[in-house]
């Protein structure tokens, strides 16, 4: 079986985001990068799924920040080969969509698995629209994945721990929500290993021209802490305050 | 081009979800804003007795097919893209929740429309719309070229009250061409029954990110249990195998509404929000003073949890 792992990195939301100069997109200079922890969670599924019953992992990326070193850690982890597709810049989900699908059109592959969104997806999650570009049917929010020769089951979360259980003929397109096992971690030691031992395959992204799309305008910090009357002091003043808070209110 | 805003219907063993609502209110608000007609597009089989809770459209659309009498992404896909294909309406509103994730980007694809997640807010004419992006940390809005657009809507956006309207609005049936499926329903899983129903708890302590480790958990348990309430999460605790899925609140989890909803370290990612900002007292507690959760929250607390919860266990 051949699993195509998709992965891109994105902005670590625990730093400081700022705005550019021209106030459409994030300032990109000092951004400090780390994978899509959705992404993380699909490698992890297609690493168990190759540690259960045999199957090739390639993880594939668009060209960008780090991405060698996020390719690197996943061979590390296990992944089989290592795709970049260069030539295609920009963060539009169907752009990038359909630079994946002119790279993945040539491979053979059974099931693709993705993150299920990123924190910057403003058009649109990858995988559904990966699916469409390439023809194949697809679902997201994928807790669970099955495969048995030319089919799959897969469980999909809807709200309040409802899951839906679907059967599926391969090829497929999975969005994943999350793994059946916390990601693996690697350690920096192994990842300059892989670094050593694997090669990352380029190619170009070839025609990635979408012509329905939308312009942004603006980009903007909501009015952050304007909702809540922040309370002040040392742990200590603050654990009172609360408990005046409790008091007041009648739960306590 | 028609001047018409299409709502995708979302529902679930028979009731329609409060998205569906929301979406309605805020597309009749833009109807009646702009003369133009408000389109409710249901799906299903024997499902046609739903149109009389959807009230706020002008008229409902309705495919009938057995391959709708689950939801089916595939089917769902196809269908949606049929019926807007045959309209050509200025605008189509989906939720931005597990079905409608599966369905908006591909019609977009499909179709050649633009697609625009995460909204929400959208001016009345249309021409401009807020997607919440970053883990809520940032706002962009954005401009769809051409005269067509599909939207997905972020669940709590828009009241779901003004959308709420019974009535009988005109049934135009229209039939998509659902052939050659490769994906079939099976069956749902109900959620196992918890130790503890999140949503009845008039207390929670919901913990976040910020615990840090497993280890770290008695300490909030025991902030709980001298409450008087339970425990809940976010979705990374439960990913990471700390808590049950059934403590979980947010979009893939429950929604809860307590008289206190008390969140450490906990950073207010919309999917989160979702799940509790109707809470009657919210206090949030964080390191980081710009987290999206401050905007929610009615009091706020910039503190180490490991130095607050301890002086607040203190005084219990």
């Amino acid at each position: 079986m051949n699993i195509i792992v998709p992965i891109k990195q994105v902005p670590d939301l625990v730093e400081e985001l700022e705005i550019n100069s021209d106030g459409t997109d994030l300032d990109r200079e000092w951004l400090k990068m780390k994978l899509n922890e959705f992404d993380d969670h699909a490698l992890e599924e297609a690493l168990l799924m190759k540690e259960d019953s045999g199957a090739t992992v390639t993880t594939i990326a668009l060209d960008g920040d780090d991405i060698d070193k996020a390719l690197y850690a996943a061979a590390a982890k296990g992944a089989d080969k290592l795709v970049k597709i260069t030539g295609v810049s920009g963060n539009s989900t169907h752009e990038a969509a359909k630079a994946m699908a002119n790279a993945i059109q040539g491979m053979e592959y059974d099931i693709i698995m993705t993150g299920v969104q990123s924190v910057d997806d403003r058009d649109g999650q990858l995988a559904v629209i990966l699916a469409h570009y390439l023809g194949n049917s697809h679902v997201s929010v994928v807790t669970g994945v099955q495969a048995s020769g030319g089919s799959v089951t897969v469980q999909k979360e809807y709200g309040g721990g409802m899951v839906a259980e679907f059967e599926a003929s391969t090829p497929i397109v999975l969005g994943i929500q999350a793994a059946r096992e916390t990601p693996r971690y690697v350690p920096v030691a192994k990842v300059r290993r892989a670094q050593k031992s694997s090669t990352i395959e380029e190619v170009a992204a070839g025609d990635v021209g979408v012509d329905a799309g939308s312009s942004v305008s603006k980009m903007y910090k909501p009015d952050t802490g304007a909702g809540a009357e922040m309370i002040g002091g040392s742990a200590e003043d603050q654990a009172n305050k609360i408990m005046e808070l409790l008091s007041q209110k009648g739960i306590k | 081009m028609s001047n018409q805003i299409f709502v995708v219907v979302e529902h679930l063993k028979g009731k329609i979800e409060d998205i569906t609502f929301e979406m309605l209110g805020k597309g009749k608000e833009m109807a009646d804003a702009s003369g133009g007609e408000l389109v409710a597009v249901l799906l299903g089989s024997g499902a046609d007795g739903m149109a009389g809770q959807l009230g706020a459209a002008g008229k409902v659309i309705y495919v009938d097919d057995a391959n709708l009498a689950e939801y089916n992404p595939q089917a769902y896909c196809k269908a949606v893209a049929s019926v807007v294909e045959a309209n050509s309406p200025k605008m189509v509103l989906i939720g931005n929740t597990s079905m409608g994730m599966d369905i908006a980007g591909g019609v977009s694809v499909d179709l050649n429309i633009p697609f625009v997640a995460y909204a929400s807010g959208i001016s009345n004419d249309g021409g401009t719309i807020t997607s919440a992006l970053y883990g809520g940390k940032m706002n962009v809005d954005s401009s769809p070229s051409g005269d067509s657009v599909i939207i997905s809507v972020i669940a709590g956006s828009f009241p779901a009250d003004a959308g709420r309207v019974d009535g009988s609005p005109s049934v135009e049936t229209a039939s998509a061409d659902l052939s050659g499926l490769t994906i079939q329903f099976k069956q749902l899983i109900e959620p196992e029954g918890g130790d503890v129903d999140i949503t009845q708890q008039e207390i929670l302590i919901s913990v976040g990110r910020g615990i840090q480790s497993d280890e770290n958990l008695p300490l909030a348990e025991e902030l709980a249990a001298k409450l008087g309430g339970a425990i809940s999460c976010s979705r990374p605790i439960v990913d990471s195998k700390w808590l049950s899925k059934t403590r979980q609140v947010g979009k893939s989890g429950l929604k809860v509404k307590p008289k206190l909803y008390l969140a450490l370290g906990i950073s207010g990612a919309p999917e989160h929000i979702e799940g509790m900002k109707d809470a009657d007292l919210i206090i949030a507690v964080n390191t980081d003073p710009k987290a999206p959760i401050f905007d929610y929250a009615h009091y706020g607390v910039v503190q180490d949890l490991f130095d607050f919860i301890p002086a607040l266990s203190g005084k219990l």
